[in-house]
């Protein structure tokens, strides 16, 4: 296995473990968030301080609890998910739901709530007053997701627990740099370390386009399917 | 006021809300005909901004009943709340516009609709004519002065050709020349619609301005509602006085009743009014200041005829641009409102002698706040009577 693929091939799977798992944390995060802003239940308070406590759990933590889970004797162990790129997807939607969700809901917490009821007084449902508040705190929402996103892509130990850093298999860039730096290869680690920081320049150059009233179109005819 | 087919736009009773154990609302009845607009008059706090939320669905009530063109809507949930609330539009005292362009904006309601894009904008369009803006159709609204992003947030609710308009005073952050000018311009538009109505707003002058019918509110109870001309002429409650101008309220007894004029005693002096009262009983007498004359202090005596005129001393001026506020003590307070030019050819200041007089016809009797509780209640009723004939 020559170093150059294990190289890409890192670089690879680190962009699409993480970029699935922040689509995923988006997909339930936001919507969590959104709840949380706009209604009020019993265990609500309860559920923000879990969300808020989750948001900085060292992702080792995370990643054990989760191996203790799927390992071959734990209760998800007939799935066979130990040391796969699936499990690694599964550990970074777990550090990056609380991110999406807790930054959204403080967002959303921002916006005026009288504009909730003027789209309401206007004939407007429940679910499309909501959509109002999330457009008033689109830039928010994509910081939320932006955040998350560079939580996992940035992470090594809970991957390494979940994922086990097997070479060419589910090494990421973070994983590589660890071992590469082990191995005295600093070069390598200079141009992964060099490599995830372009990563996370052009990610969110690209997300940043989004908050901007010029992206806005964009987002919204990807996430919610109607643009006028 | 006819009833047209099909009842009144609106109908409450016993319209009951509390907040933390509070009560904010408590209407024992409340109609708006079709095509009528109504004004709902009062203080901060005296739950007309609740009363507007109940009436567009935003909020329940505690208790009582509401039907809208006939229909109980009270605690309706979902699609069924959604279609009732479909037929109103709310203005608030803030524009409350979303993000974007002036156009979006007013097509926002056709869009939650399903309009087509198309004859959305065409509507937008037509509808930021009539508002005075079909040129600023492409702009961003932060860019929008205060009165131009109330008229947008006035064509945003117009464009879904309501039924009934809820207004929550909608002008009261405007500089005045802008505020009059929306206050005709809405008028105007409400008319020309033969569009239903209910305008909050706790300013006097513009309940004046734009009633047909006018309601105060005090406490979350009906203090008095009719046309603008009993409210401001022939206030029922010291309350309701005080609220619509008259400055001068005083306490006092019936001495007697003849031909029509009762003669009231009152802080030392003794007062005449338009009406017919059994002696002996309390009342509340109210003078509006711009119903005082101001003369000079010779004149007094010299006409025997007139009554309720006094000499006394000034004790105040306060000026207001053309109109100055003049206390006399006569030796009860008396406040008038004269222009500042007779002002200054009175010789009025603070010390200087000068005379006063009301016309007995100026002066409003209401019933003394000891009786009130128990007239309140009967009022209520009467009303209730009267609305229904």
């Amino acid at each position: 296995m020559s170093a150059g693929y294990q190289f890409f091939h890192a670089l690879w799977l680190s962009l699409a473990v993480s970029g699935i798992a922040a689509l995923i944390a988006a997909l339930v995060g936001i919507p969590l968030g959104a709840a949380l802003s706009e209604f009020r239940f019993a265990g609500r308070r309860a559920i923000l301080v879990i969300i808020h406590a989750f948001m900085g759990l060292p992702p080792v933590v995370v990643g054990l609890y989760t191996f203790l889970v799927i390992m071959r004797s734990g209760p998800l162990g007939s799935l066979n998910l130990v040391y796969t790129a699936t499990a690694m997807v599964l550990v970074q939607v777990i550090l990056a739901v609380p991110i999406v969700a807790g930054f959204t809901h403080a967002s959303l917490e921002e916006v005026d709530p009288r504009l909730g009821m003027q789209a309401r007084s206007l004939g407007a449902t429940r679910g499309q007053a909501m959509m109002v508040k999330a457009r008033e705190a689109r830039a928010g929402i994509v910081a939320a997701v932006i955040a998350g996103f560079g939580r996992v892509i940035a992470e090594v130990g809970a991957v390494t627990i979940v994922g086990g850093a097997i070479s060419g298999k589910t090494d990421t860039i973070t994983t590589l740099i660890v071992k590469s730096t082990r191995l005295g290869s600093y070069a390598t680690a200079a141009a992964l370390g060099l490599a995830l920081i372009l990563v996370a320049i052009i990610v969110n150059v690209f997300m940043t386009r989004l908050q901007s009233e010029g992206g806005r179109r964009e987002l919204e005819k990807r996430v919610t399917g109607y643009v006028d | 006021m006819s009833i047209s087919a099909g009842g009144p736009a609106i109908e409450a009773d016993r319209l009951k809300k509390e907040y933390n154990g509070r009560a904010v609302l408590d209407v024992e009845r409340l109609i708006v005909e079709r095509g009528e607009i109504l004004v709902v008059l009062g203080p901060s706090g005296c739950g007309k901004s609740v009363l507007l939320r109940v009436l567009n669905l935003l909020e329940p009530p505690g208790a009582g009943a509401v039907r809208f063109c006939g229909r109980e809507v009270q605690g309706l949930e979902g699609r069924a709340r959604v279609e009732v609330s479909r037929r109103m539009a709310l203005i608030f005292q803030d524009p409350l516009l979303f993000r974007g362009s002036v156009r979006d904006n007013v097509a926002y309601g056709l869009k939650v609709r399903g309009v087509p894009r198309e004859e959305r904008l065409a509507r937008a369009r037509k509808m930021l004519e009539v508002v005075g803006l079909e040129r600023h159709g492409a702009r961003n609204v932060s860019t929008l002065s205060g009165g131009e992003a109330q008229r947008v947030a006035l064509a945003r609710a117009l464009v879904i050709a309501p039924e009934v308009l809820l207004l929550d005073e909608p002008f009261a952050n405007l500089d005045a020349p802008t505020r009059a000018a929306l206050q005709e311009e809405v008028r105007d538009i409400l008319r020309g619609r033969s569009m239903t109505a209910v305008f909050v707003t706790h300013d006097q002058d513009e309940a004046a301005r734009m009633g047909d019918r006018i309601m105060v509110l005090n406490g979350g109870r009906v203090a008095q509602e009719g046309s603008p001309r009993d409210i401001f002429y022939e206030p029922e409650t010291e309350f309701v006085a005080g609220f619509v101008g008259y400055d001068n309220l005083y306490r006092g007894e019936v001495a007697r009743s003849e031909g029509g004029l009762a003669t009231i005693a009152v802080e030392g002096a003794v007062l005449q009014a338009v009406a017919d009262l059994e002696p002996g009983r309390r009342v509340v007498l109210g003078v509006r200041p711009e119903d005082v004359t101001l003369m000079p202090a010779g004149e007094v005596g010299a006409r025997a005829s007139s009554r309720n005129a006094f000499g006394g001393k000034v004790t105040g001026v306060e000026l207001r641009g053309p109109a100055a506020r003049v206390t006399v003590a006569c030796p009860f307070p008396l406040v008038a409102l004269v222009t500042r030019r007779s002002a200054e050819e009175l010789g009025i200041e603070v010390g200087a002698d000068v005379g006063a007089r009301f016309k007995a016809t100026a002066v409003a009797v209401m019933e003394n706040a000891e009786r009130a509780v128990r007239d309140t209640d009967e009022a209520g009723g009467l009303h209730g009577q009267n609305m229904r004939g």
